[in-house]
């Protein structure tokens, strides 16, 4: 015989105003297995709670429902005052009639009459809720980072000096990610290797931080705190224990013309190559693309150079595996491909700017690599036509954003304040120069950003035109560029020596494959979807996976290291107990009946269940099963559904509470 | 191969070297042309300027006599037209009020089935590999410059046509042809279209930018598809030298034209004689 | 075109969407516009820039607001959709005629009469001058279409 106690909360004026809480509580107290009914005015205030405690010791309450507020709110409240009155915790359910009632109705009578209907289907469930234990799950205290960009990086070291060990997989031969190959960042203009390249170091070198490079994610079994990744390490063709970034191989090396990927075509490398000088690790890798030796056993200079004999042509790519217990993607961005060729329907390029087809139409980052000091042209502007130093450099922004026809809706957040620095930098290069940047709107919201505009303006002479460039063409040596100025409402043409095209920011190459493999959302742009936009921008929906950085949207390098460090805390928050609480409103199996049909196996979205035995003490087998893995189980329910022989139900919401609690209104 | 055929007001008026053209050149690659039995105009710029409604009705009375010709396919060799057409087209095929509608006005049953095409499509049916099979004489002297004007490829989601703002499709016909072809910049920038006589100061001053690109570039000539740009580029080509003061000399051939003379067609077949600028 | 444009295609926008639809319909910009369709394609909001210039220039006629400067394009195109009203297609000649008649009604200026009369003897040579085109044998078809057409009831 049920001992339930009912607490009806006016939630102030949110719940009284619109439901009669005396009539309520009178009728309720009537419903079978209600041992009382009250209202209050806040129950989930000190006073209230107080009151639900000495009403489950002095009524022996064996069960609470609480009809208030959505669940979301205060559930764990509610649970806690029971438990500490002595109460299993998940005994206790919760009505919602305020967003479900209150908040939603006007009618006085018809919104009563509905939270007691609402009541009574929580008093069913109440009366069928079974005691629980949460379920404890241990935790290797070990995290693994994706990405060696700043933000992994910044997550890395984070989590390193908390005292925990890391592992970093970076797919390029060096970490550094888009970072490294920058000129100098906003709105300091501190060099942006300068500021890097020590935390680079220091994640080499860290004693806790085992860098994987030139590597990538394979897989990835298990759940928070029990991850097992298999790690693909690419074969570099050098053995990097062996060698000591002498540099006699790439020196000896014929084939030194390849375009170079770090200055996204702009320089050229040659085919054993250290991708740039303060690379971590600093250690060369063999393009087997281009390598002579490679393709057809010619060449072969750099294995007879090298001292160390480092060389090693038969390397082959190597599967490892690592225990971790959290992990944290950090993926960054790649530039929108302003050409033709796209890997989206929805996108076209641009062609009318020339890019691809005129050679000084450039994009952003290929710009970096030319202001860069360590840069193809060390530092000094040299257009990509001829080498001539640029007189007349037309800045476009919005090159992909914001553009529902052939690109993509949103705004890359960075390009306003990239562009105005990339003005200042070539103003501080050539002093007679002009820069024209032509632009939608300004966008620089960050602390100091506005003033760095009007720096680029004021006193860096530059020329701001508020409109799009419809055409570039070629006349003479020339690129006319022809746009407009709303404001005037004039057409503007500027005959430019040099354009460059401020591209989209886009998540890397491959992050849907990554995603699919940690069970992490996407959205339709291939962002990684957070938790909640607001208060859990770094968890995913996947238990134990964090993101941080541009993988989760565009955003500038600042925000980058705040998310990274957010994200970190939220590991070291993961490995602060030494055992991990998890909900036990998950699903189980009735090994008796389970016909070990599957059908739960290929239904479940969270890979959580899997083929099982039953065996006698003595280990005979007896039957196959399905069998509900408790650490990655979320409760969702879909095993219950598809289920044939009934075997699959979900503690918390069992088949029998649900029908009780249909049959209770009708 | 056998084609429908609606060849619009231009080529059998003053542009009906452009017909004389084609049809000697399709006619050696066993392309059959049937005219459309009382084709009307398309209505062109005037209509869709000055009645939206009739801008589709006239198409659309042409479709229908496509269909009730029994015709597939159809070759609209102007651009305008075909434009015009396929808009048309789409529109009555995706909506079945507006066939309704139009199959009253124009006093036909229209369903917008027939499939419109311009000039290049017709050359890329026949297959880039039988042009190279019965090629005569190489196109060697020509440098060109493919010139596309406005309707060919634009607007994208009406006549899904190429790249509009890098097409390529002439370049590749004439590559096949042994000619050599021009990286320019004009390619799809306007000629002024029908504008020749109602703003003749328009037509001459955007004619003569896309005439001095190509020359620019290294061309000897220019190659187009639609009969407008043909005359604003070659009729008025004498206007613009005395505007500008500058000798332009540059000779403007139909698609048809260079493919009739790589296959070996004398030029006079191809109606080139009736051109206004000549070979220099 | 945005060059002589007096109101350029984006203020024209802009005007509409502020309720000004009166100054957009005297601009000279939407008989200047010749129609190349560019606008349309490249507009990043897929705003069928094209299209308004049409409806634009349909209303602007229909309530007898087309600009004084550029009323010559408009009796252009009405020449035009006339001639095609009566002979189905195209009669160059006719239309050439009418056109320039009703141009120099209009200003009174003998210059655009005999403008191009060189042009006659060019046509000639290059038998491009054709004084009977093939006609639709069902003209009376085209009255009826038009008439439908430009019935708003």
């Amino acid at each position: 015989m049920s001992r339930i106690g009912v607490f009806i909360c006016w939630c102030g004026e949110n719940i009284a105003r619109t439901v009669d809480v005396d009539a309520l509580a009178q009728e309720v107290s009537k419903f079978p297995g209600v041992r009382c009914a009250l209202n209050y005015k806040y129950v989930c205030s000190d006073p209230g709670q107080a009151l639900v405690r000495e009403k489950i010791a002095a009524e022996k309450l064996d069960s609470v429902v609480i009809a208030s507020c959505s669940p979301h709110m205060h559930l764990k409240t509610f649970r806690r005052a029971a438990q500490l009155a002595g109460l299993n915790p998940y005994k206790v359910e919760m009505a919602n009639i305020r967003e479900h009632c209150s908040w939603v109705h006007h009618d006085r009578a018809k919104a009563t009459a509905k939270a007691a209907s609402l009541i009574r289907l929580s008093v069913e469930k109440a009366r069928l809720d079974h005691e629980l234990q949460p379920i404890r799950v241990p935790v290797t205290r070990r995290a693994l980072v994706i990405g060696g960009g700043v933000a992994g990086i910044q997550a890395a070291l984070d989590i390193a000096d908390a005292g925990y060990e890391v592992v970093m997989v970076e797919r390029e031969p060096s970490i550094g990610g888009k970072m490294a190959g920058l000129s100098e960042t906003f709105p300091t203009l501190d060099c942006s290797q300068c500021i890097l390249t020590p935390r680079m170091v220091e994640v080499g070198q860290h004693p806790r931080i085992k860098l994987y490079s030139y590597s990538e994610v394979e897989s990835v079994e298990g759940y928070i705190g029990n991850f097992t990744i298999t790690i693909r390490q690419k074969a570099r063709y050098v053995d990097i224990s062996k060698c000591t970034g002498c540099g006699d191989c790439w020196s000896v090396c014929p084939l030194k013309r390849n375009k170079s990927e770090f200055d996204y075509g702009m320089g050229v490398r040659a085919s054993i190559y250290v991708p740039f000088p303060q690379a971590v690790p600093a250690r060369p890798v063999i393009d087997a693309k281009t390598c002579a030796k490679i393709i057809r056993n010619g060449c072969g200079l750099c294995e007879k150079k090298c001292k160390a004999g480092a060389i090693n042509f038969k390397d082959t790519d190597k599967l490892v595996e690592e225990k971790v217990g959290a992990v944290v993607v950090a993926t960054g961005y790649k530039l929108y491909d302003i050409g033709q060729k796209q890997d989206n329907a929805s996108l076209a390029g641009y062609g009318e700017y020339g890019y691809g087809q005129y050679k000084d139409v450039i994009d952003s980052l290929q710009f970096e690599r030319l202001l860069s000091a360590s840069g193809p042209t060390n530092g000094v502007l040299k257009r990509p036509s001829d080498g001539a130093e640029p007189k007349n450099v037309v800045f476009i922004s919005c090159v992909g954003s914001r553009d529902n026809a052939k690109g993509l809706p949103y705004c890359s957040k960075i390009c306003c304040m990239y562009t105005a620095k990339h003005a200042m930098l070539y103003k501080h290069k050539v002093h007679d120069g002009q820069a024209h940047v032509f632009y939608m709107d300004v966008r620089a919201g960050g602390k100091g950003y506005e003033e760095f505009v009007r720096r680029a303006i004021e006193q860096d002479g530059a020329k701001y035109y508020r409109g799009r460039v419809s055409k570039i063409t070629e006349e003479g040596a020339k690129l006319v560029v022809r746009g407009a100025d709303t404001l005037a409402g004039v057409p503007i043409t500027v005959e430019a020596d040099l354009v460059v095209l401020a591209a989209a920011m886009r998540p890397a190459d491959g992050v849907a494959e990554l995603a699919q493999k940690l069970n992490v959302g996407y959205d339709e742009f291939g962002f990684l979807l957070e938790s909640h936009p607001k208060l859990r921008p770094v968890e995913t929906n996947a238990a134990g996976v964090f993101v941080c950085g541009a993988c989760q949207a565009p955003k500038d390098i600042p925000e980058s290291v705040a998310q990274a460090s957010a994200a970190a805390s939220k590991v070291t928050v993961t490995f602060a107990a030494d055992e991990l609480m998890r909900e036990p409103e998950i699903a189980g199996i009735n090994e008796q009946t389970c016909a070990a049909c599957y059908a739960c196996l290929r239904a479940c979205p969270y890979h959580a269940i899997e083929q099982a035995e039953v065996r006698t003490p003595r280990g005979v087998f007896v039957k196959h099963t399905a069998r509900v893995n408790p650490g990655l189980c979320m409760g969702c329910g879909t095993c219950v559904a598809v289920c044939p022989s009934k075997s699959a139900d979900l503690e918390g919401f069992t088949e029998q509470q649900i029908y009780a609690m249909v049959e209770s209104l009708v | 191969m056998n084609i429908g055929y609606y060849p619009g007001c231009a080529l059998h008026g003053s542009s009906d070297d452009y017909e004389e053209s084609l049809r000697a050149c399709l006619n050696t690659l066993d392309v059959q042309l049937q005219e459309i039995d009382e084709w009307i105009c398309c209505g062109a710029t005037a209509a869709h300027s000055l009645n939206q409604k009739l801008s589709t009705a006239l198409p659309a009375r042409n479709l229908a006599l496509a269909e009730r010709g029994g015709f597939g396919e159809m070759l609209a060799p102007c651009p305008m037209c075909s434009m015009q057409l396929i808009k048309a087209q789409r529109a009555l095929a995706e909506n079945e009020g507006l066939r309704r509608e139009m199959s009253g006005i124009v006093e036909l049953e229209v369903r917008g089935t027939t499939r419109v095409l311009n000039l290049i499509q017709v050359f890329e049916q026949i297959g880039l590999d039988r042009l190279k099979a019965a090629l005569k004489s190489p196109l060697k002297s020509l440098s060109a410059a493919c010139y596309y004007g406005c309707l060919l490829t634009r607007p994208p989601d009406v006549v899904e046509f190429d790249d509009c703002e890098q097409p390529r499709s002439m370049e590749a016909i004439l590559t096949a042809l042994g000619a050599k072809t021009v990286d320019w910049s004009y390619r799809t920038e306007c000629c002024g279209g029908g504008m020749t006589l109602a703003s003749e100061e328009t037509v001459l001053d955007l004619s003569h930018k896309i005439l001095s690109n190509a020359a620019a570039h290294g061309a000897n000539c220019l190659v187009v598809a639609c009969p407008m740009c043909h005359v604003n580029l070659d009729m008025k080509q004498p206007d613009i030298e005395h505007r500008y003061g500058v000798r332009h000399g540059m000779v403007i051939y139909y698609l048809s034209d260079v493919v009739g003379m790589a296959l070996g067609l004398p030029e006079s077949a191809l109606g080139i004689n009736r051109h206004f600028v000549g070979k220099a | 075109m945005a060059a002589q444009m007096d109101i350029a295609p984006n203020r024209l926008i802009r005007l509409l969407q502020l309720g000004r639809e009166r100054e957009a319909l005297n601009a000279q910009s939407i008989w200047q516009c010749v129609s190349c369709q560019t606008c349309a394609t490249r507009c990043p909001k897929s705003v069928n820039c094209a299209g308004i210039m049409d409806a634009l220039r349909q209303l602007s006629m229909e309530e007898g607001r087309v600009s004084p400067a550029q009323r010559r394009v408009m009796l252009f195109q009405k020449a035009f959709l006339d001639n095609i009203r009566r002979n189905g297609r195209l009669d160059e000649l006719e239309l050439i005629v009418q056109f320039k008649l009703a141009g120099f009604m209009h200003d009174r200026r003998f210059s655009l009469l005999f403008k191009d009369a060189t042009l006659a003897p060019k046509l000639n040579k290059r038998k491009k001058l054709h004084l009977r085109g093939k006609k639709v044998r069902d003209r009376a078809v085209l009255r009826r279409i038009f008439a439908r057409s430009m019935d708003h009831s």
